[in-house]
């Protein structure tokens, strides 16, 4: 339901009504064909909102070319008719009679058990902020701006050029936490938590748009945040492609002498002034609650924080204060894409928990009838040319496409429909099936990416394989970028019609293969991550077998004092346990080992060693979340010094013995022990947070107390910057060190000594301090084992890699498996229990089918096949295996290769790779191929 | 090969970016030459060495694998 909103809610989790307000679109949607005549017919001209108002869109419009629906809408707010009552330029020229002004808004109740806000969020405009300047340059432009400056579909088609004079800007910087951790000039103290990645990405994007040598990117930052995975990596190689980072936040910001450009000045850490020029400035603006954050949580009776995100514990952290609603995205907190996406399946999770008891009960299934037997039938295509209202026919003769059709090989009937793809025309299609009795289908429209299913199902619905279709795509392809040259696009078309029906001619019936479901999951892991997957399958109704390697679930947990939010750790792992254990549909394995991984998703296998005896388990999918370590350091004196604690130690020493830490003068707290370092070039995410809460912690049992923190950038991302401000606040002393000059500690009798170079007084400080706490980097478990049984992919610091760390952030590259918690990188309590929810969801669109439908599109093996195996590594998916058979009469054994249907995702490397044609694509074969080769080259001289 | 020799290119688009990159262009109404005819594949790593050979011997100007 596009363009509407919720008006009011009422019921409770598991039956709420919610009042939906639709607002009209004016353009039917079952109409409308996205051929865009409206907007281009429109006079009103307007800011173009997606482009960050660079550019004009017009009242009738789609917001970007991707959009989903791929539907127009009119503007009421500016449509000229709407407004002043004439015009209705848009209704004369649309093709498909969509447009209606007659459209009302429309007010639907829907019953519902559960809901999820995902509101966004909104850039923080920094419009009213003087000093930044961009009220008066406009080469001073924000990020989201710069973005659309730099996009291939943005206003000026990726090639940059700055808004004063359209000149190519060689000169440019990055001002960083504009409008956020910034209590003077804005409320939001808190970090956006995705400005510096995404400034380093602008840098370097930058450089891949624009020519010449002379490039120059400066960003200038307070800390540089890159705590998500691969992140540091990012930033080290921004720094060695020669991007500046400056840790200075510019003062004052103005026009350059000409009008065009910018001016700077900023001071640097050695007290020096800096007055620099540059081309063009980019305001890396933050992330704010969406505008609409108050009015949806009045509608729905939820608590927001002090920021208007929304409140959640970070023991359920996407269920929101009313039960059964639930948030996901930076409407609960500023967050980067790869935990929205992980939390989105967290809160389906959560969601579909709810649901259980309902589960499949308004779920419909359509039938078709029996499919005809082509064996035997030669070839007899028929040919459909779309028109498309003018799209298509407005440039493309088709006409002459149909009668050039009718000759060609195969083609025992060819016409031309208004719109092939609507309703009457699938009806017509079905009758010119069974009149001529055609057994395969050529339809010159759209592209098949949008419009295949469509005609597949037609196919069907007429008693013919799905796969017996061919589209040749001559408006998205052809007429809609070849306008101005109809003859040559008549002739393309003639091209591309051809080439389809070579293929079509080659097409035969393919059967879409089903994988029986073992609708049971296997967990490995029983730490926070592996018991919060285990539950939510569980409670959705799944059995799960939980394998944890210890005598006891709980991992790391029982390590950790409080959440960064203050939430004690120890009363909720205790509940989490209980209900693990006593949980009908979970098995705990403790003292458990995994020995054997085989078959693929839906069917795995595994053997696993419990207490000495060995039991097999069957299962459909599995969540990997063997969990992290905290590293021993091997510096700074650790181990020599009973003073000397790592994190994990420090938060036993406060549950145990508080009074007593509190009795210490000092205490000093080293940042990145072993992270960011050659060996482990990665950061370790948690510790900034878990430091500063630790200091806080120390100064609320003894104000006196001397805290000092030696920092490289603190990294208290998102709202754990609260605590970094409160820690200053209460008097916490942060001071910065280079790596190349790491602090030193010496143990000298009773004292331990720490020495810092403080580059703000630019002299070493000496601390005499009666504690130290070591932020010691996370490591993976050493899971060869694993990997090698699941051939599971892994990083160079050896984390569990995700099929995909923004799309997939959960799934892995193996189908079936997916991950959660600190095995896939270093994470707190709140983001492992999402993560393990997300898990939960996503293998539940495994267990929850009896079957899973395959699509057709797969590797198949031909007798040619000679096992020489080169295509074993050459496919990504692990899908194929070498096999000794026996020939059937003389019995002897050949090697030939054998392909996992449920594992093969059609690429066809394989195919490409082998040389002797053993093995094929179905849909795609070598054959298929050529043929639409030959056909295109066949007026070739 | 006269001067108004108009090339003709054979080009193999991956299903899931070039060929989807194609039809953008199409709804973003990009204007370019129509001196090329596309072969949709599932995977840019489906073309075989052989498909190359056999578009260049059939006379094809260029080929473009895109994926």
């Amino acid at each position: 339901m596009t363009l509407s909103e919720v008006t009011g809610i009422s019921g409770e989790a598991g039956d709420f009504r919610v009042s939906v307000k639709q607002n009209p679109r004016y353009i039917d949607m079952n109409r409308c064909i996205a051929c865009g005549e409206c907007a281009a017919k429109c006079p009103k001209k307007v800011d173009d909102e997606f482009n960050a108002g660079i550019n004009k869109r017009r009242a009738a419009y789609i917001k970007y070319g991707q959009a989903v629906p791929l539907k127009y809408a009119i503007d009421a707010a500016n449509c000229i008719y709407l407004a002043r009552g004439k015009c209705r330029a848009c209704e004369k020229f649309c093709p498909t009679d969509a447009i209606d002004f007659e459209d009302k808004e429309k007010n639907v109740d829907v019953n519902v058990g559960s809901v999820i806000l995902a509101p966004g969020w909104s850039p923080f405009d920094p419009k009213g902020v003087d000093y930044l300047g961009c009220a008066e340059s406009p080469d001073i432009v924000t990020s989201m701006e710069y973005e659309r400056l730099l996009s291939a579909s943005g206003p000026c088609m990726g090639h940059l050029k700055r808004p004063s004079d359209s000149r190519e800007p060689k000169k440019i910087a990055w001002l960083q936490c504009v409008g956020s951790r910034n209590l003077n000039r804005c409320d939001n103290a808190y970090c956006s938590s995705v400005c510096c990645m995404y400034a380093i990405k602008q840098a370097l994007v930058t450089a891949e748009h624009l020519e010449g040598d002379d490039l120059s990117q400066t960003v200038f930052y307070m800390d540089i945040r890159s705590h998500g995975k691969e992140f540091d990596r990012y930033f080290e190689k921004a720094q060695a492609d020669g991007v500046n980072f400056v840790r200075a936040r510019p003062h004052t910001i103005e026009p350059g002498k000409d009008g065009t450009g910018v001016t700077m000045r900023y001071t640097l850490d050695d007290g020096k002034v800096v007055v620099e020029d540059f081309d063009m400035a980019v305001l890396s603006v933050g992330l704010e609650a969406s505008k609409d954050a108050l009015s949806l949580a009045d509608t729905f009776g939820i608590a927001l924080d002090e920021f208007r995100f929304a409140q959640t514990s970070s023991f359920a952290p996407v269920a929101s204060s009313r039960e059964g609603v639930f948030v996901t995205g930076a409407f609960q907190a500023p967050k980067a894409i790869p935990r929205s996406v992980a939390e989105a399946s967290a809160a389906a999770a959560d969601a579909a928990r709810l649901l259980t008891a309902a589960k499949g009960t308004l779920t419909r299934s359509k039938s078709y009838p029996r499919e005809k037997d082509l064996a035997g039938q030669q070839p007899r295509v028929g040919v459909f040319v779309c028109s498309c209202g003018i799209n298509i026919a407005g440039v493309v003769d088709v006409k002459e496409v149909v009668a050039y059709a009718e000759g060609l090989p195969h083609v025992v009937y060819a016409e031309n429909n208004l719109f092939s793809c609507s309703a009457d025309t699938q009806d017509l299609i079905a009758k010119r099936i069974e009149e001529h009795n055609l057994n395969r289908i050529v339809v010159a429209a759209c592209t098949p990416r949008t419009h295949e299913p469509l005609f597949q199902d037609t196919l069907r619905e007429a008693g013919l394989n799905a796969y017996l279709i061919e589209m040749a795509n001559i408006r998205n392809q052809n007429a809609w970028v070849h306008q101005n040259a109809p003859e040559a696009a008549t002739a393309k078309a003639k091209d591309q019609v051809r080439m389809a029906v070579a293929k079509a001619a080659l097409d035969y019936p393919l059967a879409r293969d089903a994988v029986p479901v073992t609708q049971k999951a296997l967990v490995i892991g029983g730490g926070l991550a592996g018991m919060g997957a285990a539950l939510n399958l569980a409670d959705q109704g799944f059995e799960a077998v939980l394998l944890e390697k210890d005598a006891r679930l709980g991992g790391n947990a029982w390590h950790l004092d409080t959440t960064p939010k203050g939430e004690p750790v120890r009363p909720m792992l205790e509940e989490m346990i209980q209900r693990t254990e006593n949980h009908a549909n979970i098995k705990v394995l403790k003292n458990a080992a995994l020995k054997s991984a085989t078959g693929s998703v839906g069917q795995f296998v595994s053997k696993i060693a419990v207490d000495g005896q060995t039991r097999a388990v069957t299962y459909g999918a599995a969540v990997l979340a063997t969990g992290a370590r905290e590293s021993v350091p091997t510096e700074y004196g650790y181990g020599e010094d009973a003073r000397i604690l790592t994190h994990l130690e420090f938060d036993r020493k406060l549950r145990e013995d508080a009074a007593q830490l509190g009795q210490a003068q000092s205490a000093v707290f080293i940042q990145c022990v072993g992270s960011r370092e050659p060996n482990r070039p990665y950061c370790s995410r948690v510790c900034c947070t878990h430091t500063v809460k630790s200091a806080i912690h120390l100064k609320t049992l003894n104000p006196a107390m001397n805290v000092y923190v030696l920092y490289r950038d603190m990294r208290t991302y998102g709202l754990n910057e609260i605590l970094y401000q409160k820690a200053r606040d209460l008097g916490v002393i942060f001071i910065r060190y280079d790596v190349d000059q790491k602090p030193a500690v010496a143990i000298e009798g009773a004292d331990l000594k720490v020495t810092v170079d403080d580059p703000i007084v630019q002299r070493p400080l000496k601390i005499d301090t009666d504690l130290l706490v070591l932020a010691a980097a996370i490591e993976p478990h050493a899971s060869d084992e694993l990997i090698a049984l699941y051939k599971c992919g892994v990083n160079a610091d050896g984390f569990l890699n995700e099929a995909h760390p923004k799309l997939r952030p959960v799934d892995m590259a193996v189908d079936g498996l997916f991950v959660a918690g600190l095995c896939n990188y270093p994470k707190p309590v709140d983001e492992s229990i999402e993560q393990a929810k997300a898990a939960a969801a996503r293998a539940a669109t495994v267990l929850s089918q009896e079957a899973m439908q395959l699509d057709a599109i797969k590797s198949f093996v031909t007798d040619d096949c000679d096992g020489c195996a080169l295509c074993l590594d050459v496919c990504p998916y692990r899908a194929i295996k070498l096999e000794e058979q026996a020939t059937e009469g003389n019995g002897q054994v050949h090697k030939r290769i054998v392909t996992d249907k449920a594992l093969c995702k059609g690429c066809g490397l394989c195919a490409a790779t082998c040389p002797k044609g053993g093995v094929h694509v179905h849909g795609f074969t070598l054959d298929q191929l050529k043929a639409q080769v030959s056909a295109a080259l066949v007026d070739v001289v | 090969m006269t001067t108004n020799h108009e090339p003709v290119i054979l080009g193999f688009l991956c299903n899931w970016c070039a060929y989807a990159g194609g039809d953008l262009a199409g709804v973003s109404r990009l204007q370019y030459p129509p001196n090329m005819r596309a072969v949709r594949v599932m995977c840019s790593g489906m073309v075989h060495p052989d498909l190359v050979v056999d578009a260049f011997g059939k006379g094809a100007d260029g080929v473009m694998v895109m994926g």
